[in-house]
Formats: structure tokens, C-alpha cells, sequence
């Protein structure tokens, strides 16, 4: 819960009763210690500008000003994975900010061979979408084989695949100290802490400045509170959590229940990212990704998979590309010329602007039209085709310009533009903006394409 | 330190919607689906009601479509021929409702136009081939959905039909087919809060109860604008449950139809990059992650296309029905 610029005056010097002798000094800069703390509560001012803010008053803004779920930091050769920080139930409210990270696990008991070439598979995956290389986060190495020394070669064979980040799930202190070792200049995430080991595994990751995650059985947060609470005060502050829960309905309740009581009820012992485990709870792959898919819309931090297809791996990249867009800033694609099913010079040429569900709409019906076509994407700010027109953004000067700043010219054979039904009435200054053009007014709704090609082209 | 669980009580409540009748109610169906009448945000059973699980409703077609991936002919097999064959296919699917979507000259292999007297007839031999409610969706042309449904609306009276799409384009004809013979629509809107309200209102204002209406706030498949409904669906469901009288409608999408127009769907195995993976496994993980994401952002009913899917999404809805008993 932020504090107001009035709350934090009360804890400045000119705030107190009686005054301080420092009140409205002005040496932080601003005329008064008011002025001061409203700066403060926009987040445009430093504490550490007054020198005279007592040590409990202190504390008490620091506190205020800290991010109700603590932002933990994994890294591997000079990456970052950072998870938490967010700030809302709802990405309509605001965005969510930090996209979960995916991992595959792998079990070290499952020998060597396999280990590697699921992380190399892992490690070597990349998928585009709308120009952006999409990957997976890490890997989650298990101490399934008894034999530390085994664990720390596949930790090892891990890192040698590739530069993601680590998971490692062992509870076992010197199965752990092996595997930190073998992951020298990494920061990898200890699993987990229980009510029975936390004190040794505290130990651990505290020496290795590690984030340590913490297990509660069955969905009991009270006790996932009791232990983080605990381990927070031996010195490791850096926790995620995991509920113990596992399935659909269990899962869902858990991981909401923690959001609303760190947004809204501020309690800092459950402020922390979640890690899930979908595999677990899942009966086939197919399960599994959808119960994934619960944990990207649903607030999980970290999401560590049982199986790795490139086809699932593809849809939960995409899914969680998609989640953590900000409502605001809607994804733009490049403005350009986009060939569809390989056109030649006497295909239709239509142009659209370039806001992405504008170009996908268009894009997927001429794709499943089966016809090629060119499709010229006009640089409209983003905007759809209306709401660009009405803001002056998708004009006939606009539309030119495209026309021209591309290749469509040399591209096609023939000089006759398709424009959306929305903007007929461009049509006139269209053909005065390109001379020797022919305009015609295709329809208003993508999905009216394939039949208005058939019949017009 | 004793930890409560929050819960959030909200005053609002989604409408209960009533889908078919049968003999007794003046149909011929064998059961009839409710949906709606929630009472919490999807799933958090903890703090109210959801009453009756979300509805799968398995879309097929009057006659073979054209333009469909071959991974669903292949599924679906001969029965893609033939209408009252599909339905019951469909029902053996795990299909708790029948989407009959009428083909136009686009969806038509030889590009012809369907006659009021052909829908007429896909209509009664899909409920003579299945005891299950009805959703019959036009082309997608408004002239020719007004004249089909129209058409459908008579031919099969007092069933509770869902007629669709009903649009601001042609709403008054859908809406009045449905009042004159007993029937439900299915209002929609391109992904907007305000746009949906309205078309609400003003079905509403026809003389329609909102009892039988479904809105449909438009699926963007994933990947081509899921987030864009998934949030208008978050706030259309909360502020229904906040109390906005004209928001209160169970919620159906077609995430069937949008993922299985994809690239993802349709082209095989070398036409597409290999990062996207085995072409099958590809195309039923779209539509299924499309559908139940979807389903956490407050869908009634889900209008799917592949027996896979149908099979993976009703396993999905039973575990989260389950709410807090699920993975114990």
C-alpha cells in the first residue's frame, strides 16, 4: 500500500509535533518539507536528500515504498530473468509487467545422455512471432540419482548446452553445494525450502546469494506464510513460493488467494513469485500445457514443465507473449509489403494499416482463402482501420506515401490498390495522390475478403 | 500468523440461460443446457457460484465445407458429408450442444448459395439425428443469414434455438425470427465493452428477455488477439458482477472457428517452420489453449471443432468445477 504525500510529510521533520528543529530546513532542495513529500510520493524525489528523517521513520517509508511482490532476479551468462513486481489482479487494470519464466525439467537419475540432450533441445529452441524470437527461460535440474556427485555433472552438462537459466530441485546440502559449484557465475533457484529443511537450506542459499523457494503441503498458505516469515528472518529475502497445489481448481484458487493477499491486504510474508509445476497435475502433455496456460493468465512467476514439444513450447510462448502485452501499447507490426502464398506480379495488392489485430484479421483470411496476394501495411500509428482514419492517420497522403516507400511498384504488374470498404471515401484524393492508379473499394470486414476477391479479381 | 483467505462478494449475478427444450416445453430436445447465473469470478468457487458448468458446443456444417483443415476431415471423417451423420458424431464427441454453421458461396466448394429450403432441411435432420440443443449460425453474409435464419427460426419453432450471429447489422431480423418461434440469439460484438452493452440493450428494447440471449464479445485466437477479448471478457464479467444490469449475459466464444483458420492449423508439416512443432499436436494445443484461457476469462459456452479438443476441454472444466478439491 503506497503511502500518500500527506502520510510521508507526517514522518518528515516539518511534519512532527512539535516541529523538529529541521522542520522546512530546504536543504533537500524544495521549499518545504510538504513539497518534499509530495515529490516523494510521485516516486520523483530520494529519502536520502533529508538529513534529519529519523531511523523508525525511515524504515517505515522504506517499507512503504517497497513493491508488494518482491522482484527475484535469476542470471546466466550475463542474462537476467526477473519475475514479480506486479501490481495488478486484472492486465486491464494496468499490464502485468514480468512475464513468467518457462523451464523443463530434467531428472540427473535419468543419466547423462538425456539430461543433455533435453537441454540442448531446450537450449537451441527459438520460434518467431510477429518478428520476435520467442525461447524458454531454463532448465530445472532434479536430484533423482542419490549421488551428489552425478547431480552436479548433469548441473554441469546443463550449463555446457546452453546460456539458460537453472532451476535446482534438491534438498540435499551437498547434492546442493555440488550443483552451485558446477554453476559458477549463475544465479540459480534453490527448490525448496520445507518446514523440516528450511534452516540448512537457508544456510545454502544465503552463503551462495541464491533465491530460495519455499514448499507448503497442500494449498495451506498460513503455513507457506509461518515458513517464509521464518527464513525471512534467518536472512534470505529473496523466496519464491510454491502452494502445493497441483491441479486446475486447487491451482487457480492458491495462486489468486496469494495475489489479492499481497496487492490488497499488503502481507509481505506471501509477497513473493510463484513457481508451478503443471506436469504434476496433469493427466497428458495436452493437460499439462493448458494447465500451464492457467499459470501464465494466473500469476505464476515460474512454470517448470515435464515435457518439451516445439508445438506446445510454441502456443505457451505465444500465450504468455500475449498476457503481458500492455493494454495500452498494442503490438505494431512493421510497416511493409507482406507477400502471402507466394504472389506473383498479377496478384491483388490491398493495403491496411498496422495495427496487429487489424493485419491479422486481414492476413488470416487471405491466408485461409487459399489466394496469394500483397499486402501493403501502412504505417497508421497503430491504430485500426476507422479509428486511424479518424484520427487522421490512415489518409490518402498516408496511403500514398506507403505505396510508395515500398516495392509494390516493382512487385506488381498491374496499378490497382485495394483499399478497406471503411475508407471508400478516399478513394478520389487516392487516385489524385497516385497518378496512374486504379482505386478500388474492397470490403469493410476482413472476413468479406476471400468472397469479394473471388468475385473482383 | 493466522492467514484468511480473501473473498470477494459481489453483488451482481449472471443472467441463467436456458439453451433447447423438450417435448414438455414445447421442443423435441432430450435435455436442455443452462449456463450462466454465476456469482463469483470463473472458478473461484470458494466465494460464490457457478452454478452450472461451462457448455461445449461442437460446430458442423450443413454440407461439406471447402475450407477446413484437412486435420479436421480427417477427424471427423465421411461423417463431414452429411449433417444428421456429423451431429451424431458430434454427440458422441462429448458435445454438450450442436453448433450447425450454414455454408455460404465462400465455405462452398462449387461456390453456390444455399436456399432457405436447404437449411430448412439440415435444420430438421440434425434434430432428428440428436436429442441435443441447437445453435444454427448463418454464412456470415447479413442478407443471406436474415433469409436462412429466418427460415430456420420457423422451421424449427418453440426448440430454443441459439440464431446467430445476431449483429448491429441485423439484429432486428434475428431478433424478431427468435421472439416470433421461441428462440435464443447470439449477440455480437467486436471486442468491446461498450459495443457489447449496447447490442444488449438494444435486443433488449426489441422485447427480447434477456433470459434468451448469449453474448458473444467476438475470440481472437491465440496469438492473433486473444488478450484483446480475454480482457474485454474480464471486464464485461466484472462489472456484471459489479451490477451492470446490461452485462449480465453468459458469455459464448468460438475459439473452434478462429484457431482452425490459422496458418497454425492448416498447414502442414514443411510448409511452416519446424519450431512450430508436429502439425497435429500444434493445432489442437491452439484451439484447446485458446478455449480455456478463455474460460478463465468468464466463457459460458465454447464452440469447438476438433473431437480431440472437445475431449480435453471437458476434462479441463470438470477439474476446475472441482474447485478447491482438484489435485487433492
Amino acid at each position: 500500500m503506497p503511502l500518500s504525500g500527506l502520510d510521508i510529510y507526517k514522518l518528515l521533520p516539518g511534519g512532527q509535533k512539535p516541529p523538529h528543529p529541521k522542520a522546512n530546513c530546504k536543504e533537500c532542495g524544495f521549499p518545504t518539507c510538504l513539497a518534499f513529500a509530495m515529490k516523494l510520493a510521485a516516486k520523483q524525489a530520494e529519502l536520502s536528500a533529508c538529513k534529519y528523517v529519523s531511523p523508525e521513520a525511515a524504515a517505515r517509508l522504506s517499507d512503504a515504498a517497497a513493491p508488494p511482490i518482491r522482484l527475484i532476479t535469476l542470471s546466466a551468462n550475463g542474462h537476467k530473468l526477473e519475475v514479480g513486481n506486479e501490481t495488478v489482479l486484472h492486465r486491464h487494470e494496468k499490464t502485468f509487467y514480468h512475464p513468467p519464466g518457462l523451464f523443463v525439467r530434467v531428472n540427473d537419475g535419468d543419466g547423462l545422455e538425456r539430461v543433455r540432450a533435453v537441454a540442448e533441445q531446450v537450449s537451441r529452441y527459438v520460434v518467431d512471432y510477429v518478428g520476435m524470437p520467442l525461447s524458454l527461460d531454463g532448465l530445472a535440474v532434479a536430484y533423482t540419482s542419490g549421488d551428489p556427485e552425478q547431480y552436479a555433472e548433469a548441473v554441469a552438462a546443463v550449463c555446457k548446452a546452453g546460456k539458460k537459466m537453472l532451476i535446482l530441485m534438491a534438498q540435499d546440502v551437498a547434492a546442493l553445494r555440488a550443483a552451485l559449484a558446477a554453476a559458477a557465475g549463475r544465479t540459480p533457484l534453490i527448490y525448496a525450502a520445507t518446514a523440516d529443511n528450511w534452516q540448512a537450506l537457508a544456510e545454502v542459499a544465503k552463503a551462495a546469494r541464491v533465491p530460495l523457494a519455499v514448499r507448503a503441503p497442500d494449498g495451506n498458505l498460513e503455513a507457506l506464510a509461518n515458513l517464509t516469515a521464518q527464513i525471512a528472518a534467518a536472512g534470505v529475502e529473496d523466496l519464491v513460493l510454491d502452494p502445493g497445489a497441483r491441479g486446475f481448481g486447487d491451482s487457480l484458487l492458491a495462486l489468486t488467494a496469494i495475489r489479492r493477499l499481497a496487492l490488497k491486504q499488503n502481507l509481505r510474508s506471501l509477497g513473493y513469485p510463484v513457481i508451478t509445476f503443471p506436469g504434476e497435475g496433469a493427466s497428458n502433455s495436452c493437460q499439462e500445457a493448458a494447465l500451464a496456460g492457467q499459470h501464465i493468465a494466473k500469476y505464476a512467476g515460474y512454470i517448470v514443465l515435464d515435457h518439451f514439444t516445439p508445438a506446445t513450447a510454441y502456443a505457451l510462448l505465444v500465450l504468455r507473449t500475449n498476457i503481458y502485452t500492455d493494454p495500452q501499447k498494442p503490438i505494431q507490426v512493421e510497416p511493409g509489403l507482406y507477400p502471402i502464398h507466394n504472389p506473383g506480379p498479377d496478384a491483388p495488392l490491398m493495403v491496411t494499416t498496422n495495427f496487429s489485430i487489424t493485419y491479422f484479421s486481414v492476413r488470416n483470411e487471405l491466408e485461409s482463402s487459399g489466394r496469394p496476394g500483397w499486402l501493403l501495411v501502412a504505417d497508421a500509428e497503430g491504430m485500426s482501420v476507422l479509428t486511424a482514419w479518424a484520427a487522421g492517420k490512415f489518409d490518402a497522403e498516408r496511403i500514398a506515401k506507403a505505396v510508395k516507400e515500398s516495392s509494390a511498384a516493382s512487385k506488381v504488374a498491374h496499378r490497382r490498390l485495394i483499399i478497406p470498404g471503411h475508407v471508400a471515401v478516399l478513394m478520389g484524393e487516392l487516385e489524385e495522390e497516385l497518378p496512374g492508379w486504379t482505386i478500388h473499394v474492397g470490403p469493410r470486414e476482413a472476413v468479406d475478403l476471400p468472397g469479394f476477391l473471388k468475385a473482383a479479381w | 500468523m493466522p492467514v484468511t483467505i480473501p473473498q470477494t462478494k459481489y453483488a451482481g449475478k449472471v443472467r441463467e440461460v436456458t439453451i433447447g427444450a423438450t417435448r414438455a416445453e414445447g421442443g423435441t430436445r432430450s435435455r436442455t443446457v443452462t449456463v450462466g447465473g454465476e456469482t463469483t469470478l470463473p472458478f473461484l468457487l470458494h466465494e460464490g457460484e457457478m452454478p452450472h458448468p461451462p457448455a461445449v458446443a461442437v460446430e458442423i456444417c450443413d454440407r461439406r465445407p471447402a475450407d477446413w483443415s484437412p486435420l479436421l476431415y480427417e477427424a471427423w471423417g465421411e461423417a463431414v458429408n452429411d449433417p444428421a451423420t456429423w451431429a451424431r458424431a458430434a454427440e458422441a464427441a462429448g458435445a454438450d450442444l450442436v453448433l450447425l454453421h450454414l455454408t455460404g458461396p465462400v465455405q462452398r466448394a462449387d461456390g453456390s448459395t444455399p436456399t432457405a429450403q436447404e437449411a430448412r432441411q439440415a435444420v430438421r435432420r440434425v434434430l432428428e439425428a440428436t436429442g441435443l440443443p441447437l445453435l444454427v449460425f448463418g454464412p456470415g453474409i447479413a442478407d443471406l443469414d436474415n433469409e436462412l435464419l429466418v427460415a430456420v427460426a420457423e422451421e424449427a419453432a418453440g426448440e430454443r434455438l441459439v440464431l446467430g450471429v445476431c449483429e448491429d447489422k441485423n439484429y432486428r431480423t434475428l431478433v424478431a425470427a427468435a421472439l416470433a418461434h421461441g428462440h435464443l440469439v447470439d449477440g455480437r460484438t467486436p471486442m468491446d465493452v461498450n459495443l457489447a452493452k449496447q447490442l444488449m440493450i438494444l435486443i433488449r428494447d426489441m422485447g427480447l428477455p434477456l433470459e434468451r440471449v448469449l453474448m458473444d464479445p467476438s475470440t481472437g485466437a491465440l496469438g492473433y488477439g486473444i488478450e484483446y477479448g480475454y480482457s474485454v471478457m474480464e471486464r464485461l464479467r466484472l462489472a456484471a458482477l459489479n451490477g451492470d444490469a446490461m452485462t449480465q449475459q453468459p458469455m459464448l466464444v468460438t475459439p473452434g472457428e478462429e484457431a482452425w483458420r490459422l496458418k497454425e492449423a492448416k498447414v502442414g508439416d514443411g510448409g511452416v517452420p519446424a519450431a512450430w512443432g508436429d502439425w497435429a499436436e500444434r493445432a489442437i494445443t491452439w484451439e484447446v489453449l485458446t478455449a480455456t484461457t478463455l474460460l478463465h476469462a468468464g466463457a459460458d459456452v465454447v464452440c469447438l471443432r476438433h473431437p480431440a479438443s472437445v475431449a480435453e476441454v471437458k476434462a479441463v472444466i470438470a477439474r476446475l468445477m472441482a474447485g478447491g478439491k482438484d489435485g487433492k
